[in-house]
């Protein structure tokens, strides 16, 4: 999940994209020696124990960074698309707006402004048109979800004006 | 007579009303949800898993399998319609039916689509019925080790078999296994590669991984394509009914593509895309009318289709025997088994046959179900392919973050859901496959499981693995799963597995 944090490694060059992720998926086998050798050794009499699959899993890891890296070497790495990241960045922006407004503002703002961003990333640049579009849809949602299906899901200002 | 016995006890559980309706509301939303351009049965099984929370086990399986035989239907109504298949088993179906369409055919082509797959889901689901009972008894001879050597091949399978490089498919699945070491150990109760973070020690959640993955991933993806235009989506012209010639030539490529298609879903093999590509194949060397092929010939619909559905109806059998899935669809539905607890495998046919049999009929009703709606639907459904873009993906992500805020309305688990969103959007981007990811978190702890019992008993002792007749040969086909795709793909003959790539189901 650490690879996750680095949608900006797409590059053109093929093989640099390529030895990059050589690199996470050798620093995530290190991440995984050095957080199962701080368990103590409860292997017992079979000597297998906690942590002899995470360090077996350890191990593959580096075989698939170091085979990764021979292609990414070679240039015979897989050949990509080219991306626009100005829509990646509006809908990671809502979905990170949803995630910090959703236990202040209640389900339905912070997913309205979410359902706008994602909208807003693929060409509807109206916000003032699409926010208000998915607040009522998301309440529309949040009735059907939170009172008939009794699914627990935060509300805020909007939902308590009715609740 | 015992399975006849147990299926007829099956169907009264099924066809109780309260059972029936929730069938019903599972096939809708299953279709509903499944024709959206984009969508494969994976993400709409998992989108649809909030539903039913609240439901009782019994209730909540029922509806799940209608939402599995729907998605599986809606699936290649999009591609006969719209040629962008939503999953890739019905990526052979577009390329005859979207031809069909194309010609004004396209009810014919939907009828024969829907026929097909009810015929297929039929007898593929009676042979699931009737085959169930034989693989759990085998089942109950399996030991630790073999359970292990079993999923060792469903690993492999799933991830580098097919698909264009053993190296992305394994790296996918090492990510998924890595991922599934976080939280409490089950044998010891040693935390994990959780560094002391609360949240992380019940470890990652299935649903969370599935849907961030297939829905958060796909829709960045999609939107970093930038605008490339309006999908055309064919208009059904005429009437949706078959004439007799087409009945005459459908009738057979039904029945070839369900015998090709459950035994390779069946199988540990991942995946419903080879069985719909070898019935393609046999239609085109079979056919009268060779000329029609690549211009819309009903047989090139009416097999894959079939054969789609068959293998369907066969991934259940080892989810449901052994407890093994095979596609992250199964994956994602042993996940909903999981929320209430219940483990599938040869313990739960003993321990809760009624759940289990009321299952299988519940298939068989969805199965009629489908054949009901769907044609009288068709327009309903063209509908819902014309939803614009921005509002189709602003409502895709509302509900795929409405699953995770309903099950855990944190900020750390919304924080998970984005952070999988973005690595799974980049493995798309370098050509990753999913799928493992997602079969390596919910097989990963059980395959540790096994491995450890194995070793406890033999002492430490690893030739333990090999000396079982039964582990020896499913560990020499997983080996030979490994390795004969990496010398065809060394000798040039790769394109073949990378067509035959399991990328979305």
């Amino acid at each position: 999940m650490n690879k996750g944090n680095h949608p900006s490694v797409e590059t053109r060059r093929p093989d640099r994209a390529a030895l990059i992720i050589a690199v996470v998926l050798a620093l995530i086998a290190g991440l995984i020696f050095w957080d199962v050798s701080r368990l103590t050794g409860l292997a017992g009499y079979s000597q297998i124990g906690p942590t002899t699959v995470p360090y077996a899993i350890a191990c593959c890891l580096i075989g698939l960074a170091i085979w990764t890296a021979i292609e990414g070497w070679r240039g015979d790495f897989a050949e990509r698309e080219h991306q626009e990241f100005g829509p990646v960045f509006w809908i990671v922006g809502g979905l990170a707006a949803q995630m910090l407004l959703l236990n202040t503002l209640g389900f339905s703002i912070a997913t309205g402004i979410l359902f706008a961003m994602t909208a807003r990333g693929f060409g509807r640049r109206e916000l003032w048109l699409t926010i208000p579009v998915g607040i009522a849809f998301s309440f529309f949602v949040w009735l059907i979800f939170a009172k008939l299906l009794q699914l627990s899901l935060p509300s805020g200002p909007l939902e308590h004006l009715f609740f | 007579m015992a399975t006849f016995d147990f299926l007829l006890q099956g169907l009264l559980v099924a066809a109780q009303p309260t059972n029936l309706l929730y069938a019903l509301i599972g096939v809708t939303l299953g279709t509903a949800v499944g024709v959206l351009p984009g969508i494969g049965p994976a993400l709409t099984v998992a989108l649809l898993l909030p539903v039913t929370y609240r439901l009782d086990p019994g209730g909540s399986l029922i509806m799940f399998a209608g939402i599995y035989y729907g998605g599986m239907y809606g699936g290649s109504t999009t591609s006969i319609l719209l040629n962008t298949p939503g999953e890739s088993s019905s990526i052979v179906t577009a390329l005859e039916g979207n031809k069909m369409a194309r010609a004004g055919r396209g009810g014919p082509a939907l009828a024969t689509a829907a026929i097909g797959s009810f015929v297929a889901g039929l007898i593929a689901t009676l042979a699931l019925a009737f085959i169930a009972p034989y693989i759990v008894k085998l089942a109950l001879v399996f030991g630790p080790r073999e359970y292990f050597a079993l999923m060792v091949l469903a690993f492999v399978t799933v991830s580098s078999a097919f698909g264009d490089s053993t190296l992305r498919g394994l790296t996918s699945l090492f990510v998924g296994l890595t991922l599934a070491c976080i939280g409490i150990d089950q044998l010891t109760g040693q935390a994990r590669l959780s560094f002391g973070v609360p949240d992380l020690l019940d470890g990652i959640e299935v649903t969370t991984l599935a849907v961030a993955m297939f829905a958060i991933g796909e829709t960045l993806y999609i939107a970093a394509q930038g605008d490339r235009g309006p999908d055309k989506v064919e208009a059904v012209k005429g009437s949706v009914w078959m004439n007799a010639a087409d009945w005459a030539r459908s009738w057979k490529p039904w029945l070839r593509g369900t015998v090709i298609g459950f035994p390779i879903g069946a199988m540990p093999a991942g995946g419903a895309e080879i069985g719909t590509f070898l019935s393609y194949a046999a239609e085109k060397r079979l056919t009268k009318h060779p000329e029609e092929f690549g211009n819309g010939a009903i047989e090139g619909v009416a097999g894959p289709e079939a054969a789609n559905n068959a293998s369907a109806a066969g991934t259940l059998v080892p989810l449901l025997t052994l407890g093994l899935p095979t596609t992250a669809t199964a994956a994602i539905m042993l996940a909903g088994f999981q929320q209430y607890g219940l483990q599938p495998g040869p313990l739960l046919f003993a321990t809760n046959p009624q759940l289990v049999w009321g299952l299988i009929a519940s298939l068989l009703i969805a199965n009629f179900m489908l054949l009901v709606l769907n044609l009288p639907l068709i327009g309903l459904w063209v509908k819902l392919l014309t939803i614009p873009k921005p509002w189709l993906y602003a409502g895709i992500l509302l509900f795929a973050t409405l699953g995770t805020i309903g099950a855990n309305p944190s900020v750390f688990e919304l924080g998970m859901l984005l952070a999988f969103g973005l690595l799974g959007y980049v493995m798309r981007v370098f050509g990753y496959p999913i799928a493992p990811v997602v079969v390596g978190l919910i097989l990963g702890p059980l395959a540790e499981q096994q491995l450890r019992r194995a070793l406890s008993i033999s002492q430490g002792d690893f030739t333990v693995l090999f000396t079982s007749p039964i582990a020896a040969v499913l560990l020499v086909i997983a080996a030979l799963a490994l390795i004969v795709p990496l010398i065809l793909r060394a000798r040039g003959r790769g394109q073949v597995l990378a067509q035959l790539a399991a990328s979305e189901d």
